[in-house]
């Protein structure tokens, strides 16, 4: 079963990054990453990560993704707008990416291979991904970095503000 | 079969380079930001598989942290490209090359 519905929004996952790169219209490509959000959200909860998948469908797949729509349809792109063609670099990119992503594949599972061999599975621990855990984690051991998120959302504020700004006068 | 850290580590790998080529080839600035959002959540991925794997909780909270930067990072993102297209009229990434030095 947990095989079935790990290949299943896997595929589905990768299917939709697939069509965000190849789309030509803006709007096709937000779709195809609402889907591939939502199903990295199904994978978190196979990975007994339930309260990051709800802040990952109501965070990234609601609020961002309806950000990112909103200013496409804002922007009210003409056709031509959408028309330069991409130089021909994207087979030398995609050799050099496949390289690093088998890089990246054995640099993990070295990493690996050196911590997990005594750490118990997560499945053994109490409460593991509820929202309690995950709050007590935020609210303890990592409370200052989490506050200095709210400086950082401020600074965003203030920025997009004063960028909106100038382009008023 | 079971499916094991490997797996969720090898999606991760793929998405993110998915992603990284989103943001080197493609010339369409709303698309980029895009790929930059899908490199980010192959990398989320990538923490909560290991925190599964090692039975600790650090790696959700790194993800939350990771969400909140995104969300910073589009906000700011889209401010700049509604006002690059109010002067410019194109997304094309091709054409910022003002500072050319």
């Amino acid at each position: 079963m947990e095989t079935v519905v790990f290949y299943v929004f896997a595929a589905l996952a990768l299917a939709g990054g697939l069509m965000v790169i190849t789309f030509k219209n803006p709007v096709s490509s937000a779709l195809s990453l609402v889907l591939t959000l939502f199903s990295t959200a199904v994978l978190f909860v196979l990975l007994l990560a339930d309260f990051v998948a709800v802040i990952q469908i109501l965070v990234y797949a609601g609020a961002i993704m309806v950000l990112f729509l909103f200013t496409v349809m804002f922007l009210n792109l003409k056709p031509d707008a959408l028309k330069f063609e991409s130089k021909n670099l994207g087979f030398k990119v995609s050799i050099l990416l496949v390289i690093l992503a088998f890089e990246g594949y054995f640099a993990s599972l070295g990493f690996k291979k050196g911590l997990i061999m005594s750490s118990p599975g997560a499945s053994e621990i109490e409460g593991f991904g509820s929202v309690q855990g995950v709050g007590m984690s935020l609210f303890t051991d990592y409370l200052l970095p989490f506050e200095l998120t709210s400086i950082l959302i401020l600074v965003a504020i203030i920025g997009v503000v004063i960028i909106a700004k100038k382009r008023a006068n | 079969m079971n499916i094991g850290i490997e797996h969720y580590l090898v999606l991760s790998a793929i998405l993110f380079v998915v992603g990284a080529y989103g943001v080197i080839v493609r010339k369409n600035l709303i698309i980029v930001l895009m790929s930059l959002e899908l490199m980010l959540n192959a990398s989320n991925l990538a923490f909560v598989a290991f925190s599964n794997a090692l039975g600790d909780m650090t790696g959700h909270v790194f993800m939350i942290m990771s969400i909140t930067v995104a969300a910073a990072e589009v906000a700011v993102g889209l401010a700049l490209l509604v006002s690059i297209y109010s002067h410019r009229e194109s997304l094309d990434i091709d054409i910022l090359k003002l500072l050319k030095g």
